[in-house]
């Protein structure tokens, strides 16, 4: 077999993979290791596939992904803290041609906005949600979340979440998907390669519901917090299948059609 | 025999050396840098050439810095 140089692989023809252009050239805010930077790609990649950038407003919520419109290569808007279903309802309602997503962490949408998530979902609002789950408050210091479980460890619960003291960890997906407004209800997960084609594929199929005006679909995606949870990357990923999934168990939750 | 060889581009500048795509990578391709970037990070690097250009190390990068090429080799 005659040597190939790198010179000869790295042609244009030869493309496999390349960050999408709907991701904008500036570096991602967050911590080395994040889901969010693999959960944004995901998304714009979906809608850089279905060719919908013009069409698309996302609305971002307050969290470590309050930037993602410094991220996000389309139309964006910013909510007040966990009302960004309420804003894209809104949205949605006023330019029903719009593709209109929400991408909340677990803060904004379980904690802050457990009242306009569980309104916005049993109205049955046609927008998507990608609700990011990582169990702790991660921009302001890694602080007990209501998505924090049972004897995990942060900031406000050193000695590990006590249930009897602190209440129970939220299951906000379960509950969302008893509503009769949600159509398709989802968790994913964004720590391995097989788990990030998965969670596109959900992605996908929630914004093609959008597409046929079918309904509210709500993608939770299962994340890792590096910094919060104080491990290494490799570490939290490690921890996150030992813990966080058979508490969160991923899959398919609701599918209506 | 066709024989697949691929290789990857790393955006240096960008990574931040979380080396998520070290445990992704089923060839063992990538390592971190001994040296570090304008950032301070040890970047991920490339230590062999036994790549296959399967992307899994790119989809999973958070950061989006890893190019895949691959080319079929008669």
């Amino acid at each position: 077999m005659s040597q190939i140089t790198k010179e000869e692989i790295r042609q244009p023809e030869n493309l496999v993979y390349k960050k999408t252009e709907l991701l904008t050239d500036n570096p991602l805010s967050y911590c080395p290791g994040c889901g969010h930077g693999t959960a944004h790609r995901v998304v714009m990649e979906v809608i850089d596939e279905m060719g919908i950038q013009e069409q698309t407003i996302g609305i971002a919520p307050v969290g470590c992904s309050v930037l993602a419109y410094e991220f996000m290569n389309v139309d964006m808007q910013q909510a007040a803290h966990g009302r960004a279903p309420a804003l894209a309802t809104a949205v949605k309602r006023l330019m029903p041609e719009k593709f209109v997503f929400t991408y909340q962490g677990d803060g904004d949408l379980a904690a802050i906005g457990t009242a306009e998530t569980i309104h916005a979902c049993n109205r049955g609002e046609n927008i998507v949600i990608i609700f990011i789950n990582n169990g702790i408050y991660g921009m302001t210091g890694g602080q007990m979340a209501p998505t924090t479980l049972p004897g995990m460890k942060s900031s406000t619960s050193p000695y590990g979440r006590d249930v009897a003291l602190m209440g129970n960890p939220l299951k906000i997906t379960e509950l969302i998907a008893q509503l009769p407004g949600t159509l398709y209800v989802t968790r994913q997960a964004v720590h391995t390669p097989a788990a990030v084609r998965r969670a596109k594929r959900a992605v996908r199929k929630a914004f093609e519901n959008q597409k046929l005006n079918k309904g509210l679909s709500f993608v939770e995606i299962v994340s890792n917090c590096n910094s919060g949870w104080k491990m290494t990357p490799n570490q939290s990923n490690e921890w996150m299948v030992e813990n966080m999934f058979p508490f969160y168990p991923l899959g398919d939750i609701k599918v209506n059609d | 025999m066709a024989k697949i060889k691929g290789d990857i581009v790393i955006d240096i500048e960008k990574c931040k050396g979380c080396s998520v795509c070290i445990p992704a990578c089923p060839q063992d391709v990538i390592a971190l840098s001994a040296n570090v970037n304008s950032k301070g990070y040890h970047f991920a690097e490339t230590v062999n050439d036994a790549c296959t250009g399967c992307a899994n190390c790119a989809i999973v990068c958070p950061d989006a810095v890893i190019t895949v090429y691959r080319k079929k080799v008669e």
